[in-house]
């Protein structure tokens, strides 16, 4: 217990931590974004539209330490201001519906990944030295070197557009409104898959060395000879003793990987057009949407922060020390 | 260096390198411009431009060898400052601990939670698109995870004999720092400086990719970003994205196989596993689930037995139980 709330500690320093940076990150540099949107209507507006396009995305002339915890005040109630591409829709509404397809494609390739690589890891070190350990590792280590992105091209090129095999674009099929319909969830399925395989395949490799190197370590204690010598069954010992005792390390390494894939699945989402953060991360970046990307690293700092707790828990569930 | 050409996986990592590197700043030097627009748009590849022309009628071959010097020298400038900043602050944290650690673990950690995309991205949308930003970003987001590994490192050999004397005989706390803890990590810096370089080069790649980099200039991550915006895959023309792709992975996976044989280099209970295993199959036997420990016999050739608790115990030399470090190989960076 007092683990988890050292924990909830630190996750709120850095709740904290990534609010103070997103608020004085645009103020600490050249370009403004009431000016950029300005620029964007090509002089369709009059000078005195920059005034009350300040108003409207939340910028003002009072002292920084008064704009900082008005911002502060706003985030806690929700309200990250308005987005400019999607003008006037506030952040929130438009980040809102995003998150969720994000959270279900990185969340079912990132957890599918890491059982498939944990399992695979176990496999390897238990026969080592056998046809999986040779094969498996350098195929691995050479897929994990391409981008994920560019293994999401290669994807929706071949599997898209040669083979036809899959969609090409979007969540689910556009003449399925969404409904709880066995033939909708089956297009959502569908339109996942290759984006998942991309981010699956491309982290596989991870999990897998990880696990297996923990794995060599733990297989070499005492108590694994032990449970051989009582006679318990190779799979008793594979799983209860050896793959139990080295998981601890590839947990803890979850949590943190956790950013680095989103960030890769991010960028396939932009090649499959998958409406997610990414796609949205995408538009904000070409059409300078100032207050759209603040948010969109709010929340998805928010998401990393709380799967990280998530994982917590699982450790102390799996660790008794940490009871 | 002889330990390391030794192993096989170091020779073809060092080979596929070498050959990288050659034809980016060798290379680079023989093609013609990359930006000269040579024949017609989304020409698949022929025998005047081997591998086809872009969606602006530009020599895919001249891009990709151009791209490969803009890019690594990007990629190891950055892992480079990466290290030095996660070496000096590693072992601050490490060797001072107490106030001075808990602060600087926790900003370590909190940079480290941050997810990194999002926030390169925010920073970078502010400054004005170039090499100079993108290298900015992904130092600004890339030297925690050295400072934590190094971190450990330091910790560990704080509390050893030497280090202790060297605290004993008045020696000051930098000459310690300098002289005895960081040459005794070489080859951690080394690996790391591997994994900070093949992180770099990834994220610049993506960043560029989104259309953060400077788009008039040929990196790998401009041509894959002109790839997707000339609507490459829908015209079908893969030949403007897969080169590139390719030559990301060659280096990347060069730069991961060197990594590998560095950590079993510091990390000898996994060398002489490979040993021990040879050595069973040169009597026709096969590995079980034992590890293998390494002992010195007394000519200082490290020969490996397997560690049961008998042979611990009647070694008289003493097994040399090497401090295997199970955490360390778990912890992957992977790259976005």
């Amino acid at each position: 217990m007092k683990f988890l709330l050292r924990r909830v500690g630190f996750y709120l320093v850095a709740a904290w931590a990534s609010l103070t940076l997103a608020f004085f990150v645009p103020r600490l540099m050249p370009g403004d974004p009431a000016h950029a949107l300005y620029a964007r209507f090509h002089g369709k507006l009059g000078p005195e539209a920059i005034e009350s396009l300040s108003k409207a995305l939340g910028l003002s002339h009072d002292p920084l330490w008064k704009q900082y915890f008005g911002y502060l005040g706003h985030v806690l109630r929700g309200d990250l201001g308005v987005s400019v591409s999607y003008f006037p829709a506030p952040v929130i509404d438009v980040i809102g519906v995003a998150l969720g397809w994000t959270v279900l494609l990185t969340g079912f390739a990132v957890i599918l990944s890491f059982i498939v690589g944990t399992l695979l890891g176990v496999y390897a070190s238990w026969k080592r030295n056998g046809a999986l350990d040779r094969i498996a590792p350098p195929l691995l280590t050479f897929l994990s070197a391409f981008p994920y992105f560019w293994l999401a091209m290669v994807a929706l090129f071949v599997g898209g557009l040669t083979l036809h095999l899959f969609p090409l674009r979007h969540a689910y099929a556009d003449y399925i409104a969404p409904s709880f319909s066995g033939e909708f969830l089956w297009s959502v399925a569908g339109h996942a898959f290759l984006p998942a395989a991309t981010v699956v395949i491309a982290t596989l490799g991870g999990w897998m060395l990880g696990m297996r190197s923990t794995m060599v370590a733990v297989m070499g204690e005492d108590y694994i000879t032990l449970a051989h010598a009582k006679g318990l069954t190779p799979n008793r010992v594979m799983f209860r003793y050896a793959a139990r005792n080295a998981l601890l390390p590839n947990v803890t390494s979850f949590g943190m990987a956790l950013g680095f894939v989103l960030s890769g699945s991010l960028l396939t989402e932009i090649i499959f057009s998958y409406p997610g953060q990414g796609y949205l991360l995408f538009q904000a970046v070409r059409s300078l949407d100032y207050p759209l990307l603040q948010g969109l690293f709010l929340t998805i700092t928010f998401a990393v922060l709380g799967a990280n707790f998530l994982v917590d828990v699982v450790y102390v569930w799996l660790d008794p020390r940490a009871r | 260096m002889r330990g390391l050409l030794a192993d096989r996986r170091a020779r073809i990592g060092f080979l596929l390198l070498g050959v990288s590197l050659a034809i980016a700043f060798i290379g680079s030097l023989f093609v013609h411009d990359p930006s000269d627009l040579v024949a017609k748009p989304l020409m698949p590849p022929s025998a005047a431009h081997w591998l086809g022309t872009t969606g602006q009628g530009q020599d895919v071959l001249a891009q990709t060898i151009a791209g490969a010097r803009a890019s690594l020298t990007v990629g190891f400038l950055v892992g480079f400052l990466v290290v030095a900043i996660g070496a000096v602050i590693g072992t601050i944290a490490g060797y001072f601990g107490g106030w001075v650690d808990d602060v600087l673990s926790l900003i370590v950690n909190v940079f480290l939670v941050m997810p990194g995309l999002p926030l390169m991205v925010v920073i970078a949308a502010y400054l004005p698109p170039g090499p100079g930003t993108i290298g900015f970003v992904l130092v600004l987001t890339g030297w925690a995870w050295t400072a934590r590994v190094i971190r450990s490192q330091a910790l560990a050999l704080r509390e050893r004999d030497f280090v202790h004397a060297a605290v004993v005989s008045g020696e000051s706390h930098w000459r310690i720092i300098l002289w005895e803890i960081l040459p005794n990590m070489s080859s951690l810096l080394a690996s790391s400086f591997i994994g900070a370089a093949i992180y770099a080069i990834g994220a610049e790649v993506g960043l560029e990719f989104l259309g953060l980099g400077d788009v008039s200039q040929v990196t790998w991550g401009t041509n894959l970003f002109w790839s997707a915006n000339d609507s490459a895959l829908v015209t079908g023309s893969w030949w403007t994205f897969v080169p590139t792709g390719l030559a990301i992975a060659a280096v990347g996976f060069a730069l991961a196989l060197l990594s590998n044989a560095l950590d079993e280099l510091g990390n000898p209970r996994l060398r002489g596993e490979d040993d021990f295993i040879k050595r069973l199959r040169g009597y026709g036997l096969r590995a079980g689930g034992a590890t293998p420990v390494l002992r010195r016999t007394p000519g200082g050739a490290v020969e490996s037995t397997v560690a049961t608790s008998t042979a611990r115990a009647e070694a008289p030399n003493g097994v040399a139980r090497v401090p295997g470090e199970p955490g360390k190989k778990g912890e992957t960076r992977v790259q976005p």
